[in-house]
């Protein structure tokens, strides 16, 4: 039982009254969007889970062959064979708008069609494990932007529904409660004030009368 | 146009020049630090970061969480994979849901 600390006066009474509809409203729209948002999130958690699942195989495959063609090959000639690519990736960022959370978007745009060009090397001085871990960095690729896009909206979806969830319960906890006792006080002590200026009215009028015409 | 970072040491990182991504060979937690701060600052939308070389500069990396870009997104390195990459999903369903639910 917490109120506020306000004059009882029927101008206080009105503002709170206002402010206590305000706040219910408030209340109801964070709350569904609380849910919302927590509905939207569980969908991409899943996918998100699934996808850093695919993407942690699918590096680790290309880590496999990679160390393979590392023993094989000299580092040197390893590092010169990849040291110019001749593909190259750019991203294009769109925004999306969940709930007013603003989410990336990238589209991946490669200088050439070919798919061939990600190899950057000749065959004749590199091993074929190269040729597989590259191959296979590159089936994943797009998977790992995917990766990278809905993590960042489960981060950023994550604080969201953090911050709403404490403006809900701020407002159904503390605010609303607050209002509700002010405005029950305030009612009280308006209609004891009312009462206790009937009563002396009564005993006014009884001493008035008693005074002009002797009444008991 | 955004670009595409890969940080980690070079076993690990050298097969994504193929792809055309910009790949960084840093394994020490200061240069790495201020690498992903400075890239971040520049047009990188999307930063891959190997899990061992994202242990040593979680600080740097847990700023860059709330904004929207850029994206740091961790990968396992060529010694296998940490997991640290899937805890850090967890963190963000217990942040969320104020308890971890996946499993």
């Amino acid at each position: 039982m917490a109120r506020l600390n306000v004059n009882p006066t029927r101008m206080e009474l009105s503002k709170l009254k206002k402010k206590l509809v305000s706040a219910k409203r408030g209340h109801k729209l964070l709350k569904d969007k609380r849910d919302e948002l927590m509905r939207q999130f569980m969908g991409l958690i899943k996918e998100n889970r699934q996808l850093r699942a695919e993407v942690e195989e699918g590096i680790k495959e290309a880590n496999r062959y990679m160390a393979v063609a590392g023993s094989v090959m000299q580092r040197e000639v390893l590092e010169t064979a990849l040291m110019l690519p001749k593909q190259e990736v750019e991203l294009e960022v769109g925004e999306k708008n969940v709930m007013s959370v603003y989410i990336p978007e990238f589209q991946p745009k490669f200088r050439t069609d070919n798919t061939n060009d990600i190899y950057s090397y000749g065959t004749a001085f590199t091993s074929i494990d190269l040729d597989g871990a590259v191959s296979a960095l590159s089936s994943i690729f797009p998977k790992m932007i995917r990766l990278a896009e809905i993590e960042k909206a489960c981060q950023l979806m994550a604080d969201e529904i953090e911050k709403t969830r404490r403006r809900v319960n701020a407002l159904e906890h503390i605010m609303i409660p607050d209002y509700e006792d002010t405005i029950k006080f305030i009612t009280m002590k308006l209609s004891e004030n009312e009462r206790s200026t009937t009563t002396s009215l009564m005993k006014v009028k009884d001493m008035v009368l008693k005074q002009s015409h002797n009444y008991h | 146009m955004y670009k595409v970072a890969v940080i980690g040491d070079t076993a690990s990182v050298s097969g994504f020049a193929a792809l055309g991504l910009s790949v960084f060979r840093e394994t020490e937690p200061e240069k790495i630090s201020k690498l992903i701060s400075k890239l971040a600052a520049s047009d990188f939308a999307v930063i891959y970061i190997t899990e061992p070389a994202a242990a040593m500069v979680s600080d740097t990396i847990n700023k860059y969480r709330s904004s929207k870009l850029p994206s740091i997104v961790l990968i396992p390195a060529i010694e296998g994979n940490t997991g640290d990459g899937m805890r850090a999903l967890h963190q963000a369903v217990e942040k969320a849901v104020g308890s971890d639910i996946l499993n």
